[in-house]
């Protein structure tokens, strides 16, 4: 059996967060990706964006595609139920448990070729209906499970393992997700924590779909150089639009930056993101502003990261549905099935 | 306006048909000019009469201006499959009027709009013309050409009401009710109907086909067998609904919906369902799977192309074991095929839905009635047995009203949620394994997400895993999880609703076999069978997978006819390859032109086979 059980020795050094919960409480099984892989360094982000917020970890639900990135879901929030569904369907797969339940939050965890390849359209579906969900595209410009052959992100002249080259053009998540609708929308870098984290943290507070592109180097079979996912060129064209902090609603603010470069955007769970400006004139809350921008670095060959985009006050899906506050599979008989007389009443309405 | 009576050629004329409560008329349109409507309020008085009667719409997928029919078949024998042939043709439409024209039979009728002559060509001798200058008559009543259009229609069932002793006021009253708040269309309509009675008697002699009173509908209802699972679906608990648009589903989700606005409003005005119109098959049972998943009762509805499109969902569903249910109200295939005509083609489909070792119950209801019983059924199948399940509707049954026995629903019944380990249970310490057969039927003990903050938290994946559903790529680890998914597919046989017999009265070594919306045209044909000396024993599937009965049913027989509406015998190659039967045994009788099945049809096939020529 490949099952590792992981020791669980707590470490006298590992502080327990406000619900008494150590880091270690937010880990999964041992990874089974190759070492040095990005999505590992991705999944340790999302251990500590979780701890980071108290969340008790049997109310998250996570959900993923196929590939090496979908299979992550199992290596971090051990106490979380997680559905590994089918190559490129985890956003509908999303909806339909988001539908079920509206109380849980609801992660979703994909690659570049389960996202952009494959599972385009239910990519760009979810983020227009407004799912409320943290999205992640651990982002590689690779199918790395089936070794190596081009993704929809894969960059266009590049040559693969094997020698082939690619022409075709690159699908940009990020602009697509601004494009469609999607509420929230940032990029980060599997191998820059500081920002990820709190990236992360924005997200799983935002309500509707928050989506994170994290550029996740495969150190397989796309880490070479000149390959924009490589963990060199994002280091070297790196154009971060600002940094971020999230502070929970229960938490007092402890950090503050001078008036002027920072912009705080308070979400509808009561989170407050304080963006620390790096570009000067660049505006968070400005969906049009965001995709000039993007396209405008992407045109130099530059990196935009950071929180490009979000709507504070966005609804989700279960806003426009009119669903009932109550998690529909709570609802009981009572609720749900209307009975002999309403019965009696349709038949004779058919006569 | 000219009398058509002189293009009538009076040598060798047979008598003009006569019948009472027994006949069948057939109203050819053109799609799109408001005769549905009309067509349907000719069919509701009859019954309304007591007399029994099985409508269907033939229809082109086209929205406007290709032809449709629309047949009713009237019986106070209360046989309810489609008959064949036709008694009184009314041809409204002159593209289809020579085929219309030929199809009538010896004797019979046809009401034409007479304001124009009629096309030289196919018209017969041997059948008696009705005509009535409703274009003329509209035009001179109204003045709006949609109006004249509309009216025309209406015109017409009043004409021909008069003409086969509908009570007027029985179609008066069925007026009012169908414009019910919305009432100065009312006072119209009722017009026009009276206009088209009064220029059918002033003009036209009367005919041999009569409408008497009688009392041989009882307390039946008349519904569309989609309109009957939706309602089986918010009977039965779902509140998830993801669905994309096909012929001939897709009625079944907007009834859905509009059930949905009358049962599931909470009282603050919240909707205790959710209904997604999906960007594609795979996502809507991608929704359904997630749904079910985490709990909700959740369904999909869809057609032939639709399933192909979910083959890769229904295996993960089947091997991860989650909850779902499919509506499969099957249409001609393969590919678009006959997208509005009738078929039952995708059972082998359904029931080995996806790559690998896999199958799916499926249920078979024979009209609206079971369409409610089986569709809130499914929900509790598969929620008790963790996987999908199909209910095998068809074109004719979804997309006709049929006359069926009125819903029942027991106060007492409960929603069988299955084996779903609750937090208490959990916390109380109960031992929790996701995929341990404890209990030795094959069903595992699962738990909802979120349901306790320490225990029963699991990885559900479509790869091969271990009791403790821990990932597992071991020979047999896999086989012994394989093989406890068998016996649990075995616990399913007696979960299905058991086949329906209809014994011969007599010994004897013929049975036959048929299952869906056959049923109706099956007994007609026993019937038939049984008034030349042919006796069958009949049983009739509600289900997949076959139980023990349904295998020694077909063992007790030397010959086993299986009545199919498909080209392969899909039911007989799923029966001989579930339960080892020896093809020579099972006869087919296979209708699939995309009408549904005549009586005559199955009584020429069997008695053929049995060599007493046809029926
Ligand atoms: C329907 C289907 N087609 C193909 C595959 C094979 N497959 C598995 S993972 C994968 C690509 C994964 O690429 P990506 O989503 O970028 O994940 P990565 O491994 O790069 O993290 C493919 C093609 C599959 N599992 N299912
Ligand atoms: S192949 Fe690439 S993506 Fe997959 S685990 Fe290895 S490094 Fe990561
Ligand atoms: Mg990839």
């Amino acid at each position: 059996m490949t099952y590792i059980t992981k020791p669980r020795l707590h470490h006298p050094l590992l502080q327990p967060n406000a619900l008494g919960f150590t880091r270690r409480d937010y880990e999964g099984k041992v990874s089974t990706l190759c070492a040095g892989c990005g999505h590992d360094s991705i999944s340790a982000a999302i251990i500590q964006a979780c701890f980071d917020l108290d969340l008790p970890p049997h109310r998250l639900a996570k959900l993923s595609g196929i590939g090496c990135s979908s299979k992550t879901p199992d290596y971090f929030l051990g106490g979380a139920h997680g559905f590994n569904s089918v190559h490129g369907r985890m956003p509908s797969v999303l909806t339909g448990a988001n539908l079920a339940n509206r109380e849980l939050i609801y992660l979703g965890v994909s690659g570049d070729g389960d996202s952009a390849s494959i599972g385009l359209g239910q990519f760009a579906h979810a983020m227009r209906r407004g799912v409320n969900m943290t999205y992640i595209v651990e982002n590689n410009g690779v199918y790395g499970l089936t070794k190596g052959q081009f993704s929809a992100t894969s960059d266009k002249g590049s040559k693969s393992k094997k020698g082939v080259v690619n022409h075709d053009q690159p699908i940009e998540l990020v602009g697509l997700a601004l494009q469609l609708g999607a509420s929230f929308v940032a990029r980060g870098f599997s191998g820059d924590k500081a920002q990820l984290v709190p990236l992360i943290k924005a997200a799983i507070g935002h309500k509707g779909a928050a989506f994170i592109d994290v550029i996740s180097p495969c150190v397989q079979f796309n880490n070479h150089p000149g390959s924009t996912k490589s963990f060199d060129y994002v280091r070297e064209h790196n154009a971060a639009v600002n940094r971020l902090d999230v502070i929970a609603p229960r938490k007092e603010i402890v950090v503050d930056y001078e008036p002027g470069s920072v912009e705080r955007v308070a979400q509808h769970d009561g989170s407050v993101l304080t963006l620390r400006k790096l570009a000067a004139d660049y505006d968070p809350t400005d969906r049009a502003a965001a995709i000039t921008h993007l396209q405008a670095h992407q045109a130099i060959g530059e990196i935009v990261t950071g929180l490009l985009y979000v709507d504070p006050a966005a609804r989700d899906l279960h806003d426009y549905l009119g669903t009932v506050e109550t998690p529909l599979n709570r609802l009981g008989d009572a609720e749900l099935t209307p009975g002999a007389r309403a019965l009696a009443a349709i038949n004779q309405s058919l006569r | 306006m000219i009398d058509v009576s002189h293009r009538i050629d009076g040598r060798d004329r047979p008598a003009p048909l006569t019948a009472t409560n027994d006949f069948v008329v057939k109203f050819a349109n053109v799609n799109g000019s408001g005769s549905a409507s009309a067509n349907a309020l000719f069919a509701k008085s009859i019954l309304r009469m007591g007399v029994p009667v099985a409508a269907r719409n033939i229809f082109p997928s086209n929205i406007q201006g290709l032809p449709t029919w629309y047949e009713v078949r009237v019986c106070e024998a209360g046989h309810l499959g489609r008959r064949g042939g036709v008694d009184l043709m009314v041809a409204m439409n002159p593209q289809t009027f020579a085929r219309d024209v030929a199809s009538i039979e010896p004797g019979g009728y046809l009401f034409v709009d007479s304001t124009k002559p009629p096309p030289h060509e196919g018209l017969r001798g041997d059948i008696t013309v009705l005509g009535l200058p409703l274009t003329a008559i509209c035009n001179a009543a109204y003045s709006d050409p949609r109006q004249r259009q509309l009216f025309k229609n209406i015109l017409y069932v009043g004409a021909l009401a008069a003409l086969l002793g509908i009570d007027p006021a029985v179609v008066d009253a069925l007026v009012a009710e169908q414009f019910k708040g919305k009432e100065r269309l009312i006072k119209p309509n009722l017009e026009a109907l009276a206009m088209g009675r009064r220029h059918a008697l002033e003009t036209l002699d009367p005919i041999g086909l009569k409408v008497r009173r009688a009392d041989a509908v009882g307390d039946r209802i008349y519904v569309e067998g989609n309109a009957a699972a939706a309602l089986g679906a918010v009977w039965g608990g779902a509140t998830v609904c993801a669905w994309y648009p096909i012929t001939p589903s897709t009625s079944l989700a907007e009834a859905f919906m509009g059930y949905c606005e009358d049962f599931r409003a909470d009282p603050d005005g919240g909707a205790r369902a959710a209904i997604v119109q999906a960007e594609d098959e795979i996502a809507s049972i991608g929704i359904v799977v997630g749904a079910g998943w985490n709990g909700a009762r959740a369904f999909t509805c869809t057609s032939g192309p639709g399933v192909s499109l979910m083959q890769e969902f229904v295996g993960l569903s089947y091997f991860a074991e989650i909850p779902a249910v499919i509506f499969d109200v099957q249409r001609g295939g393969p590919s678009t095929g006959m997208p509005t005509r009738t078929q039952q083609s995708d059972i082998l489909a359904a029931a080995y839905a996806s790559h690998g070792d896999t199958k799916h119950p499926l249920l078979f209801p024979e009209d609206p009635t079971e369409c409610f019983e089986m569709a809130a059924l499914a929900f509790d199948l598969a929620d008790r047995l963790q996987t999908t399940v199909f209910v095998m509707l068809d074109l004719d049954i979804g997309m006709n009203e049929w006359l069926c026995r009125p819903f029942a629903w027991d106060d007492s019944r409960r929603l069988d949620r299955g084996k779903v380990m609750s937090h208490d249970e959990l916390e109380s310490g109960k031992p929790f394994g996701r995929y341990q057969d404890v209990d030795g039927d094959g069903i595992a003990w699962r738990t909802l997400p979120g349901a306790h903050p320490s225990r029963g938290a699991y990885f559900t994946r479509g790869t091969s895993r271990d009791p403790n559903a821990r990932y597992s790529e071991e020979g047999p680890v896999y086989v012994a999880n394989m093989e406890r998914l068998l016996a649990k597919f075995e616990t399913a046989k007696a979960l299905i609703p058991a086949p329906v017999f209809r014994p011969a009265g007599r010994r004897t070594p013929h049975g036959v076999i048929y299952f869906g919306s056959t049923s109706a045209a099956m007994n007609e044909s026993l019937a038939e069978l049984e008034a030349t000396g042919i006796r069958l024993d009949a049983m009739r599937l509600r289900g997949f997978p076959f139980s023990d009965e349904v295998m020694g049913f077909i063992a007790a027989h030397e010959t086993v006819f299986v009545v199919e509406q498909n080209r392969d015998g899909q039911l007989r190659t799923l029966i001989m390859n579930e339960g080892g039967v020896d093809p020579a045994k099972l006869v087919p009788v296979l209708n699939y032109d995309g009408s549904p099945i005549t009586a005559r049809f199955i009584t020429g096939g069997i008695s053929t086979r049995l060599g007493r020529g046809g029926a």
